[in-house]
């Protein structure tokens, strides 16, 4: 049966890995390969690497710390920021991702998905949805509408709507990320999740508010993710990922034990 | 590097990730490199075959490159061989991702994975054996592996002896196959931890071993 994946999020600046709400209050969490190689050991099941300083300073990705990440972690890869062609997804992969997520060009250049798919196979892109709540009655019929550049731009695209766009263009994953619940510890927004699973037969990664192992499984239960992801739970112990994926196994949600979280 | 340690080539055509399996093959002490093109091969004991993607591009980009021939004639002498993912699906005769002709060492298909509850099949998985191998050799039956793919290969009747392993994604699938030194994986052991790592370090233990010591539980 297909394990729950439980990902830990690397947001990378500058070549260290920070977490603040988005670009507000970065504070150093530490070094990405070391970070890496920790949670490969703790079980994690897969890692995502956002380079979010990429977009919006215009800089490519980090392709050295790609592939020094790649190179201690034995798990999957998915890397984001700063990809804006073909070319710089084949870089990307070159340099040990598995994965590449395409957020704000993939908004304003819907074709790139496409190519991007065509030429390296769906199961490799990653479309990452930022997606806010606004009042109804503007035009944006779900409630939930896209913001790109970190968070910071609105489109007034409806992010289902984009969703299943992304999808019919070639999208294999998507990574929906709530910006009203990031940072903030409230748990994910499952609504917003729920919209979105619902639409489309491709994993959904939830990610966005998790504070504790009970959103992880709300997440998953109450709002169809096939994954979930976090980042400074995990980075400062508060939630280790043995016990999140403890906490989901009671809960019936299918996760893969380690030996060394069995151990531990 | 000791002269012992086994020489393996990593068939490289073009797109995808390479590091996570060079570097999984060179903690299993093998001494590896990449082949751009045929002749790149060289006096290695592994070829290996990795990719994701489609199968059209792939064979393409095999073709320019020369590479379809000798890999057949690899294959046909019973030389040790390791297809991942995209590289197990190319030993069947065709794709119906895209229509693409294949290597065509196995007869079989390549077919999407219809009635799974999602595709891509992204994520860890479990793989049941269906009968002893040493390339899985300390590794628990129904150990996890990770998967990244929408298309399976499905081995005619004819081949049903080459079937290894198969996994359940709403229905059940072809996840390894093996015939004498070939090994193909549907997963992805250089991305599967622990797992993954030993048996890349069971392949490259087995890949200078007669073909006897590859059927021996």
């Amino acid at each position: 049966m297909l394990r729950c994946r439980v990902i830990p999020c690397l947001d990378v600046a500058n070549g260290r890995v920070v977490k603040g709400t988005r670009f507000v209050d970065l504070v150093d969490e530490g070094d990405p390969p070391e970070l890496a190689e920790r949670y490969a050991r703790e079980g994690a099941d897969e890692l995502v690497f956002l380079d979010i300083t990429a977009a919006p300073e215009g800089r490519g990705t980090l392709l050295d710390i790609v592939e020094r990440t790649a190179r201690r972690a034995f798990i999957p890869l998915t890397v984001g920021g700063g990809v804006r062609s073909v070319e710089d997804m084949r870089d990307v992969l070159r340099a040990g991702a598995d994965k590449v997520g395409l957020n704000t060009r993939a908004v304003a250049e819907p074709d790139l998905v496409r190519r991007c798919a065509t030429v390296f196979g769906s199961q490799a892109v990653v479309v990452a949805i930022d997606a806010r709540r606004v009042a109804t009655g503007q035009g944006i019929p779900s409630g939930f509408e896209v913001v790109v550049n970190g968070g910071r731009e609105p489109t007034g695209l409806d992010a289902v709507g984009w969703a299943r766009r992304a999808v019919g263009l070639g999208a294999g994953e998507l990574l929906v990320t709530s910006i009203d619940r990031d940072g903030t510890k409230s748990g994910f927004d499952v609504e917003l999740l729920r919209e979105i699973t619902s639409g489309v037969t491709v994993p959904v990664i939830a990610s966005g508010g998790a504070a504790g192992a009970d959103h992880l499984v709300e997440a998953v239960r109450d709002g169809g993710a096939a994954a979930v992801l976090a980042a400074s739970i995990f980075h400062r112990r508060e939630v280790s990922i043995g016990d999140a994926k403890a906490v989901m196994a009671a809960a019936g949600i299918p996760v893969r034990m380690t030996t060394s979280e069995v151990t531990a | 590097m000791t002269s012992d340690a086994a020489r393996v080539a990593v068939v490289d055509y073009g797109a995808g990730n390479l590091v996570s399996i060079e570097q999984a093959l060179a903690a299993a002490g093998a001494t590896v490199h990449r082949a751009v093109a045929a002749e790149d091969i060289g006096d290695v004991d592994l070829l290996v075959v990795p990719g994701v993607g489609a199968a059209l591009p792939a064979m393409t980009r095999l073709a320019a490159a020369g590479f379809v021939e000798p890999v057949r004639a690899w294959i046909a002498d019973d030389r040790p061989f390791l297809g991942i993912c995209l590289g197990l699906q190319l030993l069947f005769d065709g794709s119906d991702e895209d229509g693409a002709r294949t290597l065509g060492v196995l007869p079989g298909r390549t077919v999407r994975l219809d009635g799974a509850p999602t595709l891509p099949h992204i994520g860890w998985n479990q793989v049941s054996l269906r009968r002893p191998h040493p390339a899985f050799a300390g590794i628990a039956d129904d150990a996890d592996f990770y998967f990244v793919h929408s298309y399976v290969g499905r081995p005619d009747p004819t081949a049903g002896d080459a079937v290894l392993a198969d996994t359940e994604h709403g229905v059940r699938f072809v996840s390894a196959v093996a015939r004498g030194r070939l090994l193909g994986v549907q997963f992805h052991p250089e991305r599967s931890g622990e797992s993954g790592l030993r048996l890349v370090e069971n392949v490259v233990a087995l890949a200078r071993r007669p073909v006897v010591e590859w059927s021996a539980a």
